[in-house]
């Protein structure tokens, strides 16, 4: 233990920082992107075409954006609610370090053309090894803070962010598998996948749907249950309801896989059991909406003129959206419809925009200021202006995205009396380019919202100092 | 065939997956009987203020869970899922495949038949079957000829009159059946030929459509042209149909410039045109025929020789690729 006895901000604010810059970059390579596919022209050369450029948008976004906000905010959720500064704090000046070099060589070599060719796990072997490395070492800062916790109940908070952290070392190191490749002898950075065929599929997407449910949903959900109550100054609505939905979440998550490999050479049965876990999944889901936004009940006044109570609030309604809208487009006939369509994109960003992205800058918003000796942000007003500019470019980016990809099944499936294809597949391109212009106006205002506070979060540090608040004692026990 | 290579995964799926949901029913309903007290709080405090309700689930999240779990055993009970077990609807997505299909061609497959024992000239002639002709081009042909049929480079245009493997409706016919295959090796006959030498080909195989060319080099070429290229495009390099293409006409595969019969000579071309008579069988394969000759480049009579189609172009042994 520490002999002053204040808690460690500092790896806090950094990755505090970090979320604001990454978050406008990986925006940044979205909006581009988005452009590419109104302006193919766009695409220079190939290091910055669309298709370097894409996984290095939604690693950006994922790992960089969400990864950043979910390490501050776990770290200081953790040693709050434990009543001890973190274990090891030299381990967690790593984890800040190694991180950042993780998305530095993920900003290099994706645009090189060095990928797995695995979605959301695309980069290549020895920066899994980093990632790895820089895992145990969260893990063991994160379980160490609360094995020498001075409160005999662990937070709830810290139940999701603890099954994050275990989830997404397994989920990593089992669909990362791969064998080198050796070149003339000599060990090279690329490497293929140690599984084959539809085996290689489903472990991808057991991954890629529990890369959703365990770093864009638990770990956001532990964000939550320190974050909203906080905000809100109220108790959270039901423990009962908790450990309900955090058992049956974490469960029923590990199923859902193969609704991403509907129709394909994936045996029906494993289709079938995939999208019964999913449907399953929705109480679970919504078992901690309905705990979020019950969290404010009697407190609702407070939504009037709290900003950072409306980015919380609203980014549950998104949560409770997107995982109704999950299980109905994992029903197969559903999916016959949705997927491969611009759809999917849209339900994405519902839960990456409406959900992670809105849950993270209200927690960040209520951090910068406790960070940094503030006794609020720069700009309440400018906050404000972050949210209903944030909010208008999520419901013209979700709904754009929800009409043309209906659109596009639609079209896809057409067929004449004669049976013959309705329309060729460039028609259906052809009749997307108004919605994807839409898309791009909503990317561009989300961005612009990130630069609001970035611009806020600046004037915020300027003259504040950097603060440790000192550890407390907990309350007396009951 | 089984999913499983024994007996023992049946088992383990069934077993896990029904102990999983049915577990998942147990814990809800264990969990709802638990003491709660609506209004208070666990009596738990962390970080000075975060505390906790100890209010009960909500009874209509309760029942939502609640249904979501008798659906999925009602699902599995009707839909394969736990393990070999069929399900009682007895469905399968190849099944559902072969179903529709079949309905498919029930229903479609007299609108094409009619049409299959006319002659290609009248079905060309036809407004109807070059409609339906022109929607079978625009799902299957166009990815590669164009919607306009006017192909692109190293994808043949079918609507001039320069045929790579002859343009009368058999021989058409015969190039969407089973596709073509076509291929130039690197320097031709003459794997010894020095970048100079091709240099000196190129210049007369520009020449002899009348491009812009070095006449010395050209001249030179001339000699080599014979041994290395003549067995294939002809003495006058005017081409063989089926074999190689015209290089004396204006029609180029690949591009006539210097650059470009330059690559062709030294790294030769290979092209195929992929065989679609099994996949889309003989009655929409007639109606394309008859509506790639309708486009205006099938050979009339006079086609009736052999040479009827030949010319086409692509560089230096441009490799025929199938052209119509």
């Amino acid at each position: 233990m520490q002999s002053q006895a204040t808690y460690n901000y500092k790896v806090v604010r950094q990755f505090a920082v970090m979320t604001v810059i990454w978050g406008i970059v990986g925006m940044l390579v979205g909006v581009i992107i988005a452009a590419q596919l109104i302006w193919p022209e766009l695409n220079v050369v190939e290091w910055l075409s669309y298709g370097r450029l894409r996984p290095l948008h939604t690693n950006a976004v994922i790992f960089a954006f969400g990864g950043c906000a979910l390490f501050a905010t776990s770290y200081f959720a953790v040693q709050r609610t434990s009543h001890v500064p973190l274990f090891a704090p030299a381990l967690a000046a790593f984890t800040f370090w190694g991180w950042q070099l993780v998305i530095v060589l993920a900003a290099l070599s994706l645009p090189l053309g060095f990928t797995q060719g695995k979605e959301y796990a695309e980069l290549e072997w020895p920066i899994d090894i980093l990632i790895t490395l820089v895992w145990v070492s969260y893990a063991v800062v994160f379980f160490g803070t609360i094995v020498k916790r001075k409160v005999s109940h662990i937070y709830v908070a810290n139940w999701f962010f603890g099954g994050f952290i275990l989830t997404v070392a397994v989920l990593h190191l089992v669909n990362s598998a791969a064998i080198p490749v050796f070149a003339a002898g000599i060990l090279t950075p690329k490497s293929y996948s140690a599984y084959a065929g539809v085996q290689d599929a489903m472990v991808q997407w057991w991954y890629g749907h529990n890369a959703v449910g365990f770093f864009l949903t638990a770990g956001f959900l532990g964000m939550m249950y320190y974050f909203v109550p906080k905000q809100a100054g109220r108790p959270i609505y039901s423990y009962r309801l908790s450990v309900v939905h955090f058992w049956a979440l974490i469960f029923t998550y590990m199923w859902a896989g193969p609704h991403h490999l509907h129709y394909t050479a994936l045996p029906d049965w494993t289709q079938s059991v995939g999208m019964v876990f999913s449907l399953i999944l929705l109480a679970p889901s919504w078992g901690g909406m309905i705990n979020g936004i019950m969290t404010l009940s009697g407190a609702w006044h407070k939504l009037r003129d709290d900003p950072i109570l409306k980015f919380m609030i609203t980014s549950l309604s998104f949560y409770g959206m997107s995982t109704f809208e999950g299980p109905m487009m994992s029903i197969k006939t559903v999916n016959a419809l949705s997927h491969y369509t611009d759809w999917t994109v849209g339900h994405v960003h519902s839960g990456a925009l409406g959900w992670v992205a809105m849950i993270s800058i209200g927690s960040i918003y209520y951090l910068l200021p406790r960070l940094f000796g503030k006794p609020e942000m720069h700009s309440k007003k400018l906050v404000e202006a972050h949210f209903w500019i944030a909010t208008i470019g999520i419901v013209l980016y979700i709904a754009s995205m929800w009409i043309a990809g209906v659109m596009q099944g639609l079209m896809w499936r057409a067929t004449n009396l004669d049976g013959t294809l309705t329309y060729s597949f460039v028609e259906s391109v052809k009749a997307t380019y108004p919605f994807w212009t839409i898309r791009l106006l909503g990317g561009l205002l989300f961005l612009s919202g990130m630069l609001i506070m970035a611009y806020n979060m600046f004037l915020t540090m300027a003259g504040g100092k950097a603060v440790n608040a000192p550890v407390l004692a907990p309350a007396a026990a009951h | 065939m089984s999913d499983f290579v024994s007996g023992f995964w049946n088992i383990y799926v069934v077993g896990i997956v029904l102990v999983s949901i049915i577990g998942c029913g147990v814990f809800l309903w264990s969990q709802s009987s638990a003491t709660t007290v609506e209004g208070a709080t666990t009596g738990h405090v962390w970080d000075e203020d975060l505390e906790e309700f100890s209010n009960p689930l909500p009874s209509w999240w309760r029942w939502l869970f609640y249904i979501t779990i008798v659906f999925s055993l009602f699902y599995l009970a009707m839909y394969p899922g736990l393990g070999t077990y069929k399900g009682q609807f007895n469905w399968s997505s190849t099944g559902q495949y072969d179903g529709e299909m079949k309905k498919a061609d029930d229903q479609y497959g007299p609108i094409y038949k009619k049409f299959q024992s006319q002659d290609i000239m009248a079905v060309a002639a036809n407004s109807e079957a070059r409609e339906m002709g022109q929607r079978l081009f625009l799902t299957y042909c166009a990815q590669c000829h164009g919607s306009d049929a006017k192909g692109a480079r190293g994808f043949p245009n079918l609507t001039d009159n320069d045929w790579l493997f002859g343009g009368m409706p058999e021989q058409i016919k015969e190039s969407i059946t089973k596709g073509r295959d076509a291929m130039m090796p690197p320097k031709g006959l003459k794997p010894d030929l020095n970048g100079d030498q091709i240099k000196d080909l190129a210049h007369y195989v520009r020449s002899l459509s009348g491009l812009a060319s070095d006449s010395i080099r050209a001249q030179r070429g001339k000699e080599l042209f014979a041994p290395a290229c003549s067995a294939c495009h002809g003495p006058e390099g005017k081409g063989t149909p089926g074999l190689a293409p015209n290089l004396s006409d204006k029609i180029w595969l690949y591009g006539s410039s210097e650059d470009t019969v330059t690559e062709t000579i030294t790294k030769g071309r290979i092209n195929r045109m992929p065989a679609w008579g099994e996949f889309l069988g003989e009655a929409k394969v007639h109606l394309l025929t008859a509506y790639v000759y309708g486009l205006g480049g099938g050979s009339k009579e006079v086609a009736a020789a052999a040479p009827a189609a030949a010319p086409v172009a692509a560089p230096v042994a441009a490799a025929p690729a199938e052209k119509k």
